[in-house]
C-alpha cells in the first residue's frame, strides 16, 4: 500500500526554537526519516496559517500533513508513527499492554514532570524552592521506573532498544532541563541519586536523529535567563 | 482478518467508586464491547491494598486489572479495551490515523479544558465561578462547532467513540451541575446539537445501564457542595 506516494508527501512543521514540545516532534520527524518543511512562528505575532490550523488553542508546534493539522506534540507523535508505521523504527509498542504502559508514562510527563518544570521556570524563591523539590520527586519515580518496571528495566531506552513513545515525551524537555538547572543554579536529575535515568539522558542527547535536532544550549540558557528576569520584575510590579 | 477464536479471554477486574465519571468512562467501553469483568468498589478514604500495589505512582481509581496486569487512566484503559478487543465491534477508535489523531485531540480538550472549568464551577463562588462559566460555554461551543462539521449522531460517527466516552461521561455531573448551581450551561438554543447529543448518549445502550443513579450523585454533590460553600474561603 506505501509506494512512492509518500515521497510526495508534504509535511510542514510549525513550530519555535526554544519549545521543548515542537523538539518532541522533530526528533519523531528525525528518526522516521521524514523530511519537511519547518516555520519558524513569532508567538508575539502568531501567523494566519497558525491560527487557522489551531483556531482551539493557537499553540504550536501544528504538524501539517497535505494540507491537514495535527495538534498536540504527543499527539503529533502518535499520529508520525501511525501515518507512517511502515518505517522503522516504530514509536510505540505493538502490543496493547505495552502500548497502555507507553501512554501511562507519557501522561505522567505531560501531567507532572512538564508543569514542575515549568513551576522551576517561572518561579523565585520559596515558590521555585518547592517546584524544584517536586521535579525531583518526579525524576525519582521515573529512576524507579527504569529500575523496576519489566517493560523497561535493564534496557536502553523506555522504549527498550530503540528510543520510543516515552522517550521522546521525556526527551523533548532534556535541553529545557539542561539550560534551566544552569540558569537556575539547581540540580533536578541528580547524576548521583538518580544513576539510571542520568545515563538514559547522556545516551539519548547523543542518539542519532537527536542530536541534530537539540536547540543550541547557549542560546536556550540566554532565553531561559532573560524570560526569568522578565517573570521576575513582573512578580515584584504585582 | 482476526476471528472470534483469536479473543483474548481471561480476568478482567475493575476497581473504582460509584460516583466517578471516569470509572463510567471505563465501564460504558466494557459494555459496549460486551465486556464480563468483576467490579470491586474502592473506599477512597480506605483505598485497598490492591489498588495501591496496581496504581502505586497515583493511588487513583479507575485500575483495569486484565489477568492481573494493571492497566490506570481512565481513557488509556478505554483505548487499551479497544485495541485488546479490536475484532469485537462496536470500534470505539476510528481507523484512520488523521481521524484519531483529531478523536485524541478532542479527548484531550475535554481532559484538559472542559474537566478543570467543571470544577471550577463546583467549586468556585462569586467572580471566580463566572469565569469558570464563561471558559466552559466557550469550551461547549467549539465542541458544537466539532458536531455540526462531523455532521452525525456522534462525535464518533454513526456509533459512540472516544470523544463520547470522554465527554459523555460528564454529562451527568454536568447536569447535576446546573440543578445545584442554577445556571444554564449548554443553552439549547446556542448549542441545539450538543444538548441533543447529550440526551442521545445518556439514554444509548451500554450507557443508560451504567450511570450512576442519578438521585445518588444529586445528594453526593449536593453535600460536596454543601461543605465548600461552609468552609472558609481561600485554601
Amino acid at each position: 500500500m506505501e509506494t512512492c506516494a509518500e515521497d510526495e508527501v508534504q509535511v510542514k512543521l510549525l513550530g519555535g526554537s526554544t519549545s521543548p514540545f515542537v523538539l518532541r516532534v522533530r526528533i519523531a520527524l528525525a528518526l522516521k526519516g521524514i523530511d519537511y518543511d519547518f516555520i519558524q512562528e513569532n508567538l508575539q505575532s502568531k501567523s494566519e496559517l497558525l491560527q487557522k490550523s489551531n483556531p482551539v488553542h493557537k499553540k504550536i508546534p501544528v504538524l501539517i500533513d497535505n494540507g491537514k493539522p495535527v495538534c498536540e506534540s504527543m499527539n503529533i507523535v502518535q499520529y508520525i508513527e501511525e501515518a507512517w508505521d511502515n518505517k522503522a523504527p516504530n514509536l510505540i509498542p505493538k502490543d496493547p499492554y505495552e502500548r497502555a504502559i507507553a501512554r501511562f508514562w507519557a501522561a505522567f510527563i505531560d501531567d507532572k514532570v512538564g508543569p514542575c518544570i515549568r513551576g522551576v521556570f517561572r518561579g523565585h524563591g520559596d515558590e521555585k524552592q518547592k517546584q524544584v523539590e517536586e521535579s525531583v520527586a518526579n525524576f525519582l519515580v521515573l529512576e524507579e521506573a527504569l529500575r523496576t518496571n519489566p517493560c523497561f528495566s535493564g534496557k536502553p531506552y523506555f522504549g527498550g532498544d530503540e528510543i520510543g513513545f516515552v522517550d521522546i515525551a521525556l526527551g523533548g524537555w532534556l535541553a529545557f532541563v539542561k539550560a534551566l538547572e544552569k540558569g537556575t543554579d539547581s540540580v533536578l536529575i541528580d547524576a548521583e541519586k538518580m544513576p539510571l535515568l542520568s545515563a538514559w539522558t547522556d545516551r539519548f542527547c547523543e542518539a542519532d536523529g537527536v542530536q541534530e535536532v537539540m536547540p543550541d544550549p547557549v542560546k536556550l540558557l540566554e532565553f531561559i535567563c532573560a524570560t526569568r528576569v522578565k517573570f521576575a520584575s513582573l512578580a515584584a510590579a504585582n | 482478518m482476526a476471528v472470534e477464536d483469536c479473543e483474548p479471554k481471561g480476568q478482567v477486574k475493575l476497581l473504582g467508586t460509584s460516583q466517578s465519571p471516569f470509572v463510567v468512562r471505563v465501564r460504558i467501553a466494557l459494555a459496549l464491547k460486551g465486556i464480563h469483568y468483576e467490579y470491586i468498589e474502592e473506599n477512597l478514604q480506605n483505598k485497598s491494598p490492591l489498588m495501591l500495589q496496581s496504581n502505586p505512582v497515583h493511588k487513583k481509581i479507575p485500575v483495569l486489572l486484565h489477568n492481573g496486569k494493571p492497566v490506570c487512566e481512565s481513557m488509556i484503559i478505554v483505548q487499551y479495551i479497544e485495541e485488546t478487543w479490536s475484532s469485537k465491534a462496536p470500534n470505539l477508535v476510528p481507523k484512520d490515523p488523521y481521524d484519531r489523531a483529531i478523536a485524541r485531540f478532542w479527548v484531550a480538550f475535554v481532559d484538559d479544558k472542559v474537566g478543570p472549568c467543571i470544577r471550577g464551577i463546583f467549586m468556585g463562588r462569586g467572580d471566580e465561578q463566572q469565569k469558570a462559566v464563561e471558559e466552559l460555554v466557550a469550551n461547549f461551543l467549539w465542541l458544537e462547532e466539532a458536531l455540526r462539521t462531523s455532521g452525525k449522531a456522534y462525535f464518533g460517527g454513526d456509533e459512540i467513540g472516544l470523544v463520547d466516552i470522554a465527554l459523555g461521561s460528564r454529562s451527568q455531573w454536568i447536569k447535576i451541575l446546573e440543578k445545584v448551581t442554577n445556571i444554564v450551561l449548554i443553552e439549547p438554543e446556542k448549542m441545539p446539537l450538543l444538548r441533543a447529543w447529550m440526551e442521545r448518549f445518556l439514554e444509548a445502550d451500554g450507557v443508560k445501564q451504567v450511570l450512576p443513579d442519578e438521585a445518588k450523585m444529586l445528594e453526593f454533590a449536593s453535600a460536596i457542595r454543601a461543605r465548600f460553600a461552609a468552609a472558609p474561603a481561600g485554601n
